[in-house]
């Protein structure tokens, strides 16, 4: 392989993990934190898209877009929290996977009822228009890259959130024992409300990421849902530092699975999958 | 004794004389709840019986019918009986080397590692010409289900076909009945109960999981072939995790771990999409907001709520 396209390879596997990071950091949180499995988790995704599409044709500009995609999704979250989830976090797994099921065929219809089932594109914003030379004849698109730079910059931030601040510490006290923060007088559903609504919010954003680059198009959340689950699997369930790992991973796998041999790239992640069960059955980065 | 016994007789006896009334799209609806009831029946030795909630089962489902659909030769008819038992045997196969792996986990693990197992599957039939890629492939001709020269019936004509499947579930049901009051069984809802007591009283619980997993995708594998047979058809749709949300959504309605559960939820939950999908094209937002509410105001599904009823007209009596 050329330098050049080797280079513009990784890139793009770059982009493709950091962006499942996103998506799968709440998928691992809201399992590790609240015991729930959410397999709507992908419908808040397409809706960020989808968010993205309306917004930014309605206002005409992406970013403006993207603020209020974020202020809704997070007011979506709080609501779905109060509404369902918190009903949820006694019962059992089956419960749970069938109620998320529920609201998939929810999503996907209202969404089929407002918007349609077109496939739509999102214009990249004027200023990342431009494309950056790579060798002789390569270019590399600035709005990739910029997105990247976004990912990375919220990684860090959820870093800091969790590592260094009073709500973190909550967060990680809630995931280890959570009858004992209630005991020590914490009150842990607003934090598990707080952490819903941070992860619903970061899968939506990175639907409006994604929307002009991938197009915005029906079933898209839930192609991107089973390779979360495959990232969480693989990273270890509630650990985000184990999530960026295996999402980049998957990156790297589905990237150059797609040069290598195109017809088995929808395999290759899965296979991954297998043998990182053999060997770890329970994850990469599992904590006790 | 035979108070138990009545409900089951009068609702077969229902099943049965039920297509003699002769509307073929009835009876070809039927034939397809009954194909479901032994698909759902077979997850439930899973989730019912053995505590391992399976989230990716339609592929042995997908397994089983894409056997049939590849075995069939382009302008005859395949020999029933042997692609009956090669797609059984192709089902368990695959559905035992998945099992050396998925059973590895537990948990919400187990559930994500079996729904992207089954999206392994899926890829494989979807992306690859093996199976004759997203536009699927036709089985022109029904299955031949002659033995030296006599022919049993005709998968051809619905009302044979109806009665076929019928007595395949009652096969099925009767053959789970007896396995679960196996030493086998007994020792499957054990693991169920407190998988640390049988693993300290000696029992290798794996072992016992993974034949509990390769029987289920077995009786999947059989319902897959019927399936196929059926439709005359298959894509990768069957194997996709739609199907097996809705396999195991018929359990749960119905009632897991409860004899005649999957059966009642396969037929509740068809005849719900039917009725839903006659009303309205969206009939998905109203079909996922009962799921929701149905969740949240009657956990343990329809079977407990007849048995919660039946309890309380009948005094503090039995178990049904």
């Amino acid at each position: 392989m050329e330098p050049a396209v080797l280079l513009i390879q990784l890139l793009n596997a770059l982009q493709y993990g950091l962006l499942l990071f996103l998506v799968a950091s709440g998928l691992t949180l809201i399992f590790g934190i609240m015991g729930i499995i959410n397999l709507a988790h992908g419908s808040f995704y397409m809706i960020g898209a989808y968010m993205a599409f309306t917004l930014s044709s309605l206002t005409g500009s992406l970013a403006v877009a993207m603020v209020l995609g974020v202020v809704l999704s997070v007011l979506l979250g709080l609501f779905l929290e109060w509404a369902l989830f918190s009903h949820l976090y006694r019962r059992d797994h089956l419960e749970q996977v069938l109620l998320t099921y529920g609201l998939i065929l929810i999503f996907e219809e209202l969404r089929s009822l407002i918007v349609g089932n077109d496939v739509h594109g999102v214009p990249v914003p004027e200023m990342f228009k431009a494309s950056i030379a790579l060798g002789e004849t390569m270019t590399y698109p600035v709005y990739r890259l910029v997105m990247s730079g976004v990912c990375l910059l919220l990684a860090a931030g959820m870093y800091v959130l969790i590592q260094r601040t009073r709500l973190g510490m909550m967060i990680r006290a809630g995931a280890s024992n959570r009858e004992m923060v209630e005991v020590l007088g914490i009150n842990v559903n607003l934090v598990f409300r707080l952490v819903f609504a941070l992860g619903v919010a970061l899968a939506a954003f990175a639907g409006m990421l994604a929307a002009p680059v991938s197009s915005v198009y029906p079933g898209m959340g839930q192609q991107v849902l089973i390779i979360c689950f495959v990232v969480v699997v693989i990273g270890g369930i509630g650990s985000v530092w184990g999530a960026l790992v295996a999402a980049l991973l998957i990156g790297l796998v589905d990237t150059f699975g797609k040069v290598v041999a195109p017809e088995f790239a929808g395999v290759a992640v899965y296979l991954l999958m297998a043998v990182i069960l053999l060997w770890r059955p329970e994850g990469l980065f599992r904590r006790a | 004794m035979l108070r138990r016994l009545a409900l089951p007789v009068v609702a077969l006896a229902l099943v049965a004389t039920f297509p003699l009334a002769g509307a073929t799209f009835y009876t070809e609806l039927v034939t397809k709840i009954m194909i479901m009831s032994i698909f759902a029946l077979s997850l439930d030795l899973l989730v019912g019986y053995t505590g391992l909630v399976s989230f990716g089962h339609a592929a042995y489902f997908g397994v089983g019918a894409y056997t049939l659909a590849m075995l069939t030769p382009k302008a005859a008819a395949a020999g029933l009986w042997a692609t009956l038992g090669a797609a059984v045997l192709v089902a368990a196969a695959c559905a035992f080397v998945v099992g050396l792996f998925v059973l590895r986990t537990r948990g919400i693990y187990f559930i994500m590692v079996t729904l992207a197992f089954a999206q392994m599957f899926y890829f494989i039939f979807h992306d690859t010409k093996f199976g004759g890629g997203s536009d699927g492939r036709y089985i022109n001709i029904k299955p031949d289900a002659s033995i030296a020269g006599f022919v049993p019936f005709d998968l051809d004509r619905p009302l044979q076909a109806y009665y076929v499947v019928l007595a395949a579930l009652v096969l099925v049901f009767l053959g789970l009945r007896l396995v679960l009051r196996s030493p086998l069984g007994r020792a499957l809802q054990g693991i169920r109960a407190n998988e640390q007591r049988m693993r300290s009283l000696g029992y290798p619980v794996f072992a016992y999981k993974l034949a509990s997993f390769t029987l289920a995708g077995a009786l999947a594998g059989l319902a897959g072939y019927l399936a196929a047979a059926q439709f005359g058809f298959v894509n990768p749709e069957i194997l996709s995790w739609h199907q097996s949300g809705n396999v195991l959504l018929m359990v749960i309605l119905g009632g897991s771990a409860t004899p005649y559960g999957p059966i009642v939820g396969a037929f509740a939950l068809t005849l719900l999409q039917e009725f839903f999908s006659s009303l309205t094209t969206h009939w998905q937002l109203w079909f996922g907001a009962t799921i929701v509410l149905l969740v949240l105001f009657l956990p343990g599904g329809l079977g407990h709520l007849v048995r919660r009823v039946r309890r309380s007209l009948s005094g503090a009596g039995g178990d049904g």
